[in-house]
């Protein structure tokens, strides 16, 4: 393609006010984030008065009065997350492979629907839906009913990407690997998985965020007493929101920005050794 | 009985995918120490019986004996046969001594035994000093020396290999060609060769088995492929020939299948019936003579057949000259070029054509 004085050449950065525009969209996607992250290191009380910098904000979250709370949410949130993850991506792993590999069989694309459409469900819906099965069901609401709650939600997110990389793997590995004498575990064990493995990182660490994150669902079904980051936060901010929130909430913005990197570059590098090939 | 013990036997097997059917019921035996080639066009079922030895693919019906074992049910995992594959499938993320290793330790060799025969075998390919590269830092032709060292490693009983030279380039092909000639006979290994090159398979094989459409067409020697060919396809799909349409105008009865047929254009030629039934008179088919097989002369008296040079091509070690015969049939034949300037002809020569009853085929329909 010719990008210079080629007037055919569709090219948005020529359009008059684009700079503008870009900026502004910047801004209101961004200011909110950039002020909560400036002011979480505010010397006051006050969350809009401006009065030097200070970590005590920080210290408080840690030591302050509600520590306790949001070290027990904390706990909870990591927890659920990562067992979250980890179940949610075996579950995946086992569906990637049985929908990419397994052939044609009947209802493979409904399968395919059915494993994804939870993503597209308003989350309240699932949310409503979630706790009404729950209390049918007599399971008593708490940590466990989180846990199950967050695996199931994060299976579909898991399986995106796993399902990706294992379609850009020839088959022909397996089938290498089950002539030289390796059964179907070994062969999955000593060639299939390794070879899965940045996807599967891909949809842990999606999973671990979506479940770290979740809020509607988690906080439908979590019972009394029982609190995850984002719900405490929410209650907390409930009886009016204190700088220690914004220090919290910064915190919670730089592990998930440091987890979708994370999965960001294993991706990346990924596709760059297949460009390589 | 055979002195030569039968490596692999194929009985009555046939192979359907829904309605299409891969293979039709063929059998035949594999002798021992063999390099046996399935030769045919994509689509002829040969990679799928390749695939059906290896465990891959379960037959529709009829089983496979491995040294008259029976191999139905077994998983590709429990079968003593290895596969070089198309595409090699090394596994990317292990270095060449895993890849070559790979068997050995899922059949549970000690740490030791497995050192040993990768150093032998990367010793036996020439890829001592790329033991810890990666498949994808090596070469097309390593990486297939790679394949073909990971999948002797075990030592089985017959190797399998699927086009493995398709990918490589003409120059690393020939070269290629030789080593796994001079491979196979080195270790005594049984190699089942599939390919769609001619080629390939006349330079290699002890036996071919031409295949198309599911069906074996013809199994013999390359030169008994090529020479008697079994049927227009086989008589087509291998080298050049003159196809010619004939019919049987006097079936002898007496050995070498000797029969008189007529050309369409109205010539009658003697020839040898490639049919090992009787022939009836005016029996159909087609008569196959080999261009090389034919010989020219300058125009004399006798009755041989005559016609007139229509255009040559030179083609460094051969002419190829097209002729066109009185009764109007064209020819094409070549000539090996040996320098002796009177064997040339031109454009327009008038010339006789000739050529030995056992060089025309004639393949019945």
């Amino acid at each position: 393609m010719f990008t210079g004085n080629n007037n055919r050449t569709y090219n948005p950065r020529r359009y008059p006010g684009f700079l503008f525009i870009t900026l502004v969209c910047l801004l209101i996607l961004y200011a909110p984030l950039l002020v909560v992250m400036g002011y979480s290191f505010n010397d006051n009380l006050s969350i809009t008065k401006w009065s030097g910098f200070s970590l005590r904000w920080y210290t408080d979250v840690f030591t302050g009065p509600e520590a306790a709370k949001f070290k027990k949410a904390a706990w909870n949130s990591l927890s659920i997350a990562l067992s979250a993850a980890l179940v949610a991506t075996s579950f995946a792993t086992a569906a990637a492979i049985g929908m990419v590999r397994g052939g044609a069989f009947n209802g493979k694309t409904l399968s395919f629907g059915l494993i994804s459409i939870p993503i597209m469900v308003p989350e309240i819906v699932t949310a409503v839906a979630m706790l009404i099965f729950f209390s049918m069901i007599g399971l008593k609401l708490g940590y466990l009913s989180i846990l199950i709650a967050h695996i199931v939600f994060c299976i579909p997110f898991a399986y995106l990407p796993i399902s990706a990389r294992l379609q850009g793997i020839e088959a022909s590995f397996e089938e290498a690997a089950q002539d030289l004498y390796a059964d179907r575990w070994k062969a999955f064990r000593y060639v299939l998985m390794p070879l899965m493995l940045p996807g599967m990182l891909s949809g842990f660490l999606l999973a671990f965020i979506i479940s770290l994150d979740d809020f509607i669902i988690t906080n439908f079904i979590k019972g009394a007493g029982v609190e995850t980051l984002p719900t405490a936060i929410f209650g907390a901010v409930k009886q009016g929101i204190k700088p220690n929130i914004m220090a919290l909430s910064t915190l919670m913005l730089l592990f998930s920005v440091l987890l979708v990197s994370l999965s960001y570059f294993i991706g990346r590098t990924d596709k760059e050794k297949n460009d390589a090939n | 009985m055979n002195s030569i013990p039968t490596a692999v036997s194929i009985r009555a097997v046939a192979k359907h995918f829904g309605q299409f059917v891969a293979i039709r019921e063929m059998s035949f035996d594999i002798a021992d120490n063999e390099f046996f080639t399935l030769l045919g066009p994509s689509g002829c079922g040969k990679t799928t019986l390749l695939r059906i030895i290896a465990g891959f693919e379960n037959t529709t019906s009829g089983t496979v004996l491995l040294f008259n074992e029976e191999l139905k049910n077994l998983p590709p995992n429990q079968r003593p046969v290895n596969t070089v594959f198309q595409n090699y499938a090394l596994f990317p993320h292990m270095s060449v001594a895993n890849n070559i290793g790979f068997g050995l330790h899922m059949l549970g060799w000690s740490r030791k035994d497995i050192d040993d025969r990768v150093d032998q075998m990367v010793k036996t390919v020439r890829l001592e000093e790329f033991i810890n590269r990666k498949p994808a830092q090596l070469s097309g032709g390593q990486q297939q020396r790679v394949a073909l060292a990971r999948a002797m490693a075990p030592k089985p009983k017959v190797l399998l290999l699927d086009e493995p030279l398709s990918a490589l380039d003409l120059k690393l092909r020939q070269q290629m060609r030789a080593e796994l000639k001079a491979l196979q006979k080195e270790t005594g290994i049984t190699f089942i060769f599939v390919t769609h090159d001619q080629e390939e398979a006349l330079t290699m094989s002890d036996r071919i088995a031409v295949m198309s459409a599911g069906e074996v067409q013809q199994i013999g020697s390359p030169s008994e492929v090529y020479e008697q060919p079994a049927s227009r396809f086989v008589a087509e799909f291998i080298g050049d020939t003159n196809l010619l349409d004939a019919s049987v105008v006097s079936a002898q009865s007496n050995q070498h299948n000797q029969v008189d047929v007529k050309l369409d254009s109205g010539e009658c030629i003697p020839a040898t019936a490639a049919s090992p039934h009787a022939l009836e008179n005016g029996a159909r088919g087609h008569l196959s003579i080999r261009p090389e097989h034919i010989t020219l002369n300058a125009l004399s008296t006798t009755n041989d057949l005559a016609g007139t040079i229509r255009n040559t091509t030179y083609l460094g070690t051969d002419t190829q000259y097209e002729i066109k015969l009185d009764s109007g049939v064209n020819l094409f034949t070549r000539t090996q070029n040996s320098g002796n300037q009177q064997h040339n002809f031109s454009i327009g020569n008038k010339v006789n054509v000739s050529f030995a009853p056992n060089s025309a085929r004639f393949l019945s329909h």
